[in-house]
């Protein structure tokens, strides 16, 4: 029984042998002329020499494309999580002494309720600020109302609590000089500052 | 407004005076009128009132400084007329060899003549063994209830306080004072100032005290009369809401800190400070001193907005909080002195107003009163030192004004109006308050007396703010680091 199934599986991989090298022999390997002179070996040897130097180029091409598509794409994710960080530096203002969120205010917001969803690893702190006019230390408490406001927003919209901290300067850093209600209108406001997970930020 | 006493005085003494006058004080005619156009209510300025005191001319001795620092304390007191002498030496009528000129020589009695250098010699202790009596009628001429004579002994200063409507000596005062220009000069004749107040009525002066105050971000301090500002921050972070225990020998401050405000105490004497314990991620701030020394009241911000917590400073434990405000702040406490309650504002009528509870956190109620919906934002209050009172400031049509709390009656009166005025702090007398003021065109501190309505610039600097008057102060916290 043995040698019967040997010879069966000698002469089965011989057929396969044969049938995928045959077709290739004959023009791949053409009989070496037996005159041939050295001029046409040198031409022969020259070829080849092309051949690889044409292979070699084609590979240096290929990997060079290919860190080209790196550095695009590397670009391309700096330009997103650039796009995305200036997103979510977006400022939100406040009336006079109030702390809840205008509604023209709303829509940066969402904006970084989706961030934040986009991105599971972003972590941020909300910075309240208030005007000169109201009391210093009075401000310090409506600046925290402010910040508090805004992480609300964020928290009632599904983002975890713990991913947002806040932080109030009340009238301690004023985003713009001046004793007017352009620049107070302007320092009544909450900052938001990426804390963690902002390397690379993806588009929400 | 009359000079001096508006009783009946001779006819020297109102050419005298008339002579004396353009000099006496234009510096506070000028704050006098301010005021007059900025107080509505409450301010009763009665001149003449106040006992008048001159300050004997000499020269030499050294102690030309201390002359000036003593009269102007004197004078910053508020309770006394300070008569300026024409021409200065002028009125020398006493000093042999110097013969006297000009019209008060006329109004000088012959042989009523007090040698200047020698009599400093036979000035005893005991007081009233004087040798060289002064021209007591004709100091009462100019208005004078006390004369001051300040003169060298060898390496002491003697300090001598005339009653002058006694014909008498007072008060003999004899001190070794440091040298001008160390650490410590001015504090001690500040001192020795207040002892002369002291003698003279009876009650204790506001002459050694400081002032912390708040300026780009760092703590300073200044002598009441201005002199000595000297940077007490003992870091580059940005720091807020200095206040004195009551011992005077150390503060507590708030600095910002990365999300969070971290609240500090201080030793004046050595700058060591020490954290506050703390949960590490609320904002602490607007601390206050209970009487004693041993707790720490302050305004803490969270997710749940701001509420009043104490702590045991001494131990560094014990945190304990007063009041709960789901949607409303609570913040800014201030000790009354006898340490059984906190007044403070909170926002739980609508807009920030001045509340009152037990120092435990019982009894909350409103303190100020205000009209719902009319009266503006109340913040900032302190305690006066003699707990008739809570100074406050006001939002008073779009700006602030200085308002003071009668704690008894509960009635409140406004004592500014000229600018904004804002964050008073009072002198430990209970009758002057530094507070900050633009109402020169920059931010700046200035001190009122409530009893004159006299007001005068503390600080001619831009950007101060949140001062802190001290209690008086040890002498030990004289020295500095």
């Amino acid at each position: 029984m043995k040698p019967v199934s040997l010879l069966f599986v000698i002469g089965l991989s011989a057929a396969v042998t044969a049938a995928s090298c045959g077709p290739k022999t004959p023009p791949e390997q053409p009989a070496p002329q037996p005159n041939a002179d050295s001029a046409a070996q040198a031409q022969a040897e020259a070829e080849r020499l092309a051949r690889e130097e044409a292979d070699r180029r084609a590979r240096e091409e290929a990997e060079r494309a290919a860190r080209a598509r790196e550095a695009e794409e590397a670009a391309a994710l700096a330009r997103t999580t650039e796009e995305v960080r200036n997103m979510l530096a977006a400022m939100i203002h406040f009336d006079y002494d109030k702390a809840n969120i205008r509604s023209d205010d709303a829509g940066t917001l969402d904006q970084k309720v989706a961030i934040l969803q986009a991105n599971p690893n972003l972590r941020i702190r909300i910075h309240g600020h208030c005007d000169e006019r109201g009391s210093d230390e009075y401000n310090l408490a409506l600046g925290n109302r402010r910040a508090q406001s805004a992480k609300q927003y964020l928290v009632s919209h599904g983002i975890d609590g713990g991913r947002v901290e806040t932080q109030s300067w009340g009238e301690e850093r004023p985003l713009v000089d001046g004793h007017d209600e352009s620049a107070w209108s302007q320092n009544r406001r909450d900052e938001f500052e990426i804390i963690g997970g902002g390397d690379a930020l993806v588009r929400p | 407004m009359t000079a001096g006493r508006p009783d009946g005085r001779t006819a020297v003494f109102v050419a005298l005076v008339l002579a004396a006058w353009p000099s006496v004080r234009p510096a506070v005619g000028q704050d006098t009128s301010a005021i007059d156009r900025g107080v509505r209510i409450g301010i009763i300025y009665r001149p003449g009132v106040r006992p008048g005191f001159v300050l004997l001319p000499r020269h030499g001795g050294g102690l030309d400084s201390v002359r000036a620092i003593v009269a102007r304390d004197l004078d910053y007191s508020d309770r006394f007329e300070v008569i300026t002498l024409p021409g200065g030496d002028s009125i020398r009528l006493a000093t042999p060899g110097a013969p006297p000129s000009g019209p008060p020589s006329r109004a000088a009695r012959p042989g009523a003549v007090a040698p200047a250098r020698g009599a400093t010699a036979t000035v005893t202790a005991g007081g009233g063994a004087q040798g060289a009596t002064l021209n007591y009628p004709l100091y009462q001429a100019l208005g004078a209830d006390f004369a001051l004579d300040v003169t060298a002994g060898g390496d002491t200063t003697v300090v001598t306080l005339h009653d002058v409507a006694a014909g008498g000596v007072r008060r003999t005062i004899r001190t070794r004072l440091p040298a001008p220009g160390q650490a410590d000069f001015r504090q001690a004749v500040h001192r020795v100032a207040d002892q002369v107040l002291q003698a003279a009525l009876g009650t204790a002066g506001i002459a050694a005290t400081r002032i912390l105050f708040v300026k780009d971000g760092k703590v300073y301090q200044i002598d009441q009369d201005g002199a000595d500002l000297k940077l007490v921050s003992a870091s580059d972070r940005q720091a807020m809401s200095p206040t004195w225990a009551s011992d005077g020998r150390r503060f507590a401050y708030m600095e910002f800190q990365a999300g969070r405000g971290q609240l500090f105490l201080q030793e004046m004497a050595t700058g060591k400070r020490t954290p506050v314990a703390t949960t590490g991620k609320a904002l602490d701030f607007t601390p206050a001193f209970s009487p004693d020394g041993q707790t720490l009241a302050f305004s803490r911000a969270t997710e749940e907005g701001t509420d009043i917590y104490t702590i045991n400073v001494k131990d560094n434990c014990c945190l304990r909080r007063l009041t709960v405000g789901r949607f409303s702040d609570n913040l800014s406490p201030t000790f009354s002195p006898d340490g059984q309650r906190i007044a403070f504002v909170s926002t739980r009528p609508g807009l920030p107003q001045v509340y009152v509870m037990s120092a435990d956190g019982t009894n909350q109620e409103l303190f100020a009163p205000f009209d719902y919906g009319v009266t503006g934002s109340s913040n900032a209050p302190e305690w006066s030192p003699d707990g008739q009172s809570v100074a406050f400031h006001r939002d008073v049509a779009g700006t602030l004004q200085v308002f003071v709390l009668d704690a008894r009656s509960r009635t409140v009166r406004q004592l500014t109006s000229v600018g904004r005025n804002e964050d008073p702090t009072w002198a430990p007398d209970s009758r002057h308050l530094a507070f900050v003021s633009d109402r020169s065109g920059y931010r700046q501190l200035w001190i009122i007396d409530l009893d004159t309505g006299r007001i005068r610039p503390l600080l001619q600097q831009s950007g101060a703010r949140l001062p802190a008057w001290s209690p008086r102060l040890p002498e030990a916290t004289s020295s500095t680091p």
